[in-house]
């Protein structure tokens, strides 16, 4: 193969600098699962359809295996690793979906949190029903969708400190 | 005595969501050593055909390709598929018919041959390199043309590409119909190809250590797996030992050995190098397995007051190209008529038939989702018929308390039917929608139905049904739990962690149980289906938890020199019944135990239980919906699910599950279907774009609610849930459609184009 197929990628990674010499075929979810062993990127699809490889990459939240690794070059990613504080206290939103069930068997959970994060990260309020335009790129076969919401809509509530609807408080 | 902690019916965080909210939940890609070779399937471009000859030169002329194996390459061993347990009766084995690849190419997709290279890239190219020259048959793709004399044959030794009929007969059905004043009401309704979409591909690799292969796969059942890598490789079952981390989903598509076999025997023959075989979602859709389509034609003689005098089903269940679980889904599927509404007078059959499609196997409902679409559809079709209202009608003529099925011996214990339907009424005030929306008359109307069903517990008496359990107690007073019944998503793992608790009388927070099932170490046990887990490991768990605590209490016995009968374990201690003192912590024993000089022992247990019992489960659907004429689209606006699953062990677990059954439920009434081309029998829509999989804006707001009638028959009260909660969604909608509209839709999914269809007809539009 020929050495114009690599190409030096540098890049930020949950906060750390990183660099790695990436072929140029490779997608981001390639070169994060391959690379850098961020192993809570998932491969559903590879082409954009399920969202299970959701990455933020600077302050937006991108479907990682349609998005060429060389492209991160100079990028801020942050993935589902690096959710967690530095004593192991979890981010809300992860608590969250524990505590709403809003987990099974956990293959879309670290995309579909990183939705949520970069919707909740946007300090805006949105109405159950935009909520779920704004996830329906994730794609999800345990959960009926039903507790995620309730996740994303609760932290959503907590975070601006303001009280929840009665709809879901009885859930 | 004061009443001990209970963490039975408690809503206790899962075991495994902290792992899984981190990313740390590591499944098989995640796992597996990045040395590893990447293997590819070359898959057939032609529905049905004999393989002439293959010239793979300019494939292995790619750089990074290891080794391109074909169909002429592999051993002859035939072998099945389905994750049933086996039989040592030749008569009950499942029908052996898959090789590692073929020459005999069945349906478009079929795999003639493999390629193991060092990467993805030169795997990918070698595959497409591949020069394969087919002899075109001719092919069938519908299940009763299939049944025609001159269909293509797909299975020499299957006449009429019938894999299996089997016949129900009670009574005497026609005597019976010609009985006077009765009302004939015939329909035929017809179920979609739909695929499982689990989130995570099917995926695993293998390679060889001390002269033994190891299979590390995304699987429901371990066990079975080890016993197929084993026919399949022609090589004794102890040499493969299969490992199971954690997976992405299955329902049932992973209750089938896919390609673990062909991987196993890709690393032999490239010297027990690891190889690993990731399968894309568009290999998922054509090459794993489906939903057998079922097409159900059923006649009804009623009395005018709805009570039943004759009936008579036949179904053709379209298996695809191979046996996979076979004849299974259909007969349990018919197996259900009888019994939701009996009737004296019966006469059904069921034809499981081969066609050139993609391959049929287990999916959640296992032939209930399908047959309860035909008979509660045909139900709702009596009732308009007769004029009575379909609620009424099940209230009357649903199973009733006290009834027996004569086979499984399971009983209707209660009145679960009319407590499910009662209760759904009222959460979705159904009497007052259901005056209101009659009569509608305009372009957007609304509608609302319900559907019942009814499911079993596990697989007992059609075959065997054992749990193994085995618990080793630490140092610490904490325990390790092994179960073969496998955690894959529903839950399993947190539901056995409090049922050992319970049992034992430890903290929940004491109890591990071992996610990773792995066949050298992991009792035996036949894993993940049939919603069996928490009713059949449930049985394991209790009797092994008695027999550890027996065993704790002969250690308390000796070191505390009270007798045995006067302790019990509560909450981790050791207890002196009557006046409640605590002597010492399990922690204490323990530790005393597994240092002592003097009488050392390492207290552990483990056991079997063959369960000989089955248990109804139950429910229904309430569903509403709005319907656009014009527009011929659908909305369903509020749904409702209620179920009798006994006891439930964890209520927040339990209602997830329902949610993710309703939402399956509801892909396949409004949106899922599996293409194929009339001309070639290619599929047409194998991605999750053109595939109408159910995103978060296809749903209502998914409700659901329990009768909790305590299972006499089982150890912690509990039956079937896994399941169920798919089985009753479509037809509801259908019946809302019809209560909507008065057009009668007879196949799903109700997409546009068949509501265009039907709206013609019946002059809508």
């Amino acid at each position: 193969m020929s050495e114009k197929q690599y190409k030096l990628v540098k890049c930020i990674i949950n906060g750390k600098a990183q660099e790695a010499i990436v072929d140029v075929r490779a997608s981001l979810t390639d070169m994060l699962r391959n690379d850098y062993r961020m192993t809570s990127v998932k491969k559903g699809c590879e082409v954009g359809e399920c969202g299970a490889c959701n990455v933020i990459i600077d302050g937006e939240c991108y479907n990682s295996c349609i998005y060429l690794a060389v492209w991160a070059d100079g990028k801020e990613i942050k993935t589902l690793e690096g959710l967690m504080g530095p004593n192991g206290e979890l981010s809300d939103i992860q608590q969250a979906f524990i505590d709403e069930a809003a987990v099974q068997c956990g293959f879309c959970t670290p995309g579909v949190i990183m939705s949520a994060v970069e919707i909740l990260d946007s300090g805006k309020i949105y109405k159950r029903e935009e909520l779920r335009k704004l996830l329906a790129g994730h794609l999800c076969r345990c959960t009926g969708y039903q507790n995620i919401l309730n996740a994303v809509e609760k932290t959503m509530y907590q975070r601006l400190g303001k009280e929840l609807p009665d709809y879901l408080e009885s859930r | 005595m004061k009443d001990k902690e209970h963490v039975i019916g408690k809503s206790v965080k899962r075991v495994d969501a902290f792992e899984k909210v981190t990313g740390r939940a590591k499944y098989t890609d995640d796992i597996c050593d990045k040395s590893s070779y990447t293997a590819k399937i070359l898959h057939s471009t032609v529905a049905h055909g004999i393989v002439k000859s293959i010239d793979t030169k300019e494939a292995e002329r790619i750089p990074g390709v290891v080794k391109v194996v074909t169909c002429f390459d592999v051993p002859k061993h035939y072998f099945p598929t389905a994750g049933h347990p086996w039989s040592t009766d030749p008569e009950h084995q499942d029908v052996k018919d898959r090789l590692l690849l073929t020459d005999h190419i069945r349906f478009y997709g079929d795999d003639v041959a493999a390629v193991v290279a060092e990467n993805e890239v030169a795997a990918a190219q070698a595959v497409r390199a591949i020069k394969v020259e087919y002899e075109e048959l001719s092919f069938v793709l519908d299940v009763q043309k299939a049944m025609e004399e001159d269909a293509p044959l797909i299975h020499e030794e299957y006449p009429r590409n019938i894999l299996k009929h089997t016949s129900i007969n009670s009574g005497n059905y026609e005597e019976a119909r010609k009985e006077e004043g009765l009302i004939k009401v015939e329909g035929w309704y017809d179920t979609p190809t739909v695929q499982h979409c689990h989130i995570e591909n099917f995926i695993c690799y293998s390679y060889m250590e001390q002269g033994r292969i190891v299979v590390v796969s995304s699987t429901q059942i371990p066990h079975i797996c080890r016993r197929i890598v084993g026919q399949a490789l022609g090589i004794p079952w102890g040499e493969v030992r299969v490992i199971k981390p954690y997976i992405g989903g299955g329902f049932g598509n992973k209750q089938d050995i896919l390609y673990e076999p062909l991987c196993a025997y890709l690393s032999t023959v490239v010297g027990g190098r690891l190889v690993k075989l990731d399968i894309s979602r568009e290999e998922t859709f054509v090459s794993n397995r489906v939903r057998h389509a079922i097409r159900t034609h059923i006649i009804s003689y009623v009395r005018p007051d709805g009570s039943f005098a004759a009936r008579k089903m036949e179904c053709f269940s379209d298996q695809g190209a191979y046996a996979s679980h076979g004849h299974s889904i259909a007969a349990k599927g018919m197996g259900a008529f009888p019994q939701l509404y009996p009737c004296p007078n019966i006469e059904a059959d069921a034809y499981t038939v081969f066609t050139n499609k993609s391959v049929a196997g287990a999916m959640r409902g296992y032939g209930i989702p399908q047959a309860m679409f035909a008979v509660e559809s045909h139900t709702d079709d009596i009732a308009l018929a007769l004029g009575i209202p379909p609620y009424e009608f099940r209230w009357k003529y649903l199973m009733p308390k006290g009834y027996t099925d004569g086979f499984s011996k399971n009983v209707n214990y209660f009145d679960s039917f009319h407590q499910c339907l009662e209760k759904g009424k009222e959460h979705i005030d159904y009497d007052r929608k259901v005056q209101e929306y009659a009569n509608q008359t305009g372009e957007i109307r609304k509608g609302i139905g319900v559907a019942a069903f009814w499911y079993n517990t596990g697989v007992w008496p059609i075959s065997l049904e054992t749990s193994s359990c085995r618990m080793v107690l630490n140092q610490d007073g904490s325990v390790q739990v092994q179960v073969a019944e496998t955690e894959i998503g529903q839950g399993a793992d947190t539901a056995y962690a409090q049922m050992t608790a319970e049992t034992l009388g430890i903290p929940f927070q004491k109890v591990h149980v071992v996610s990773t099932q792995d066949t050298d170490i992991t009792p035996f046990g036949t894993g993940a289906y049939a919603s069996r887990q928490t009713y059949m490991a449930g049985f394991a768990i209790h009797q092994t938890a008695n027999l550890l605590k027996s065993h704790i209490l002969d250690t308390a016995q000796e070191l505390t020199r009270h007798t045995k009968q006067s302790l019990d374990l509560i909450d981790g201690n050791i207890v002196r019944l009557g006046d409640e003192e605590i002597l010492m912590s399990l922690a204490d024993l323990a530790e005393e135990k597994l240092y002592s000089l003097t009488n050392n022992g390492h207290l552990t247990a483990e056991s079997t239980y063959q369960a000989k019992t089955n248990a109804y489960s139950f429910g229904c659907t309430f569903a509403e919906i709005e319907v656009d004429i014009p527009e011929c689209r659908i909305t369903l606006t509020n749904i409702v699910n209620l179920h009798d699953c006994g006891k439930l062990i964890n209520p927040q677990l339990a209602m997830a599950q329902v949610h993710g059954g309703m939402s399956m439920g509801i892909g396949y009434g409004l949106l899922e279907k599996l293409l194929f081309d009339e001309k070639t029998g290619k599929p047409l829509n194998d991605n999750l774009l053109d595939y109408k999989l159910s995103t978060f804006m296809d749903h209502p707001e998914l409700k659901g609610d329990f009768v909790e009638n305590y299972e006499p028959t089982s150890a912690y009260g509990t039956k079937a849930l896994g399941e169920p909660p798919v089985c009753s969604v479509a037809p509801a909608i259908r019946n809302a459609l019809l209560q909507a509209t008065g057009v009668a839709v007879d196949e799903i999914p109700l997409t546009p184009h068949v509501l265009f269809r039907r709206f013609k007809e019946e002059g809508l539009l």
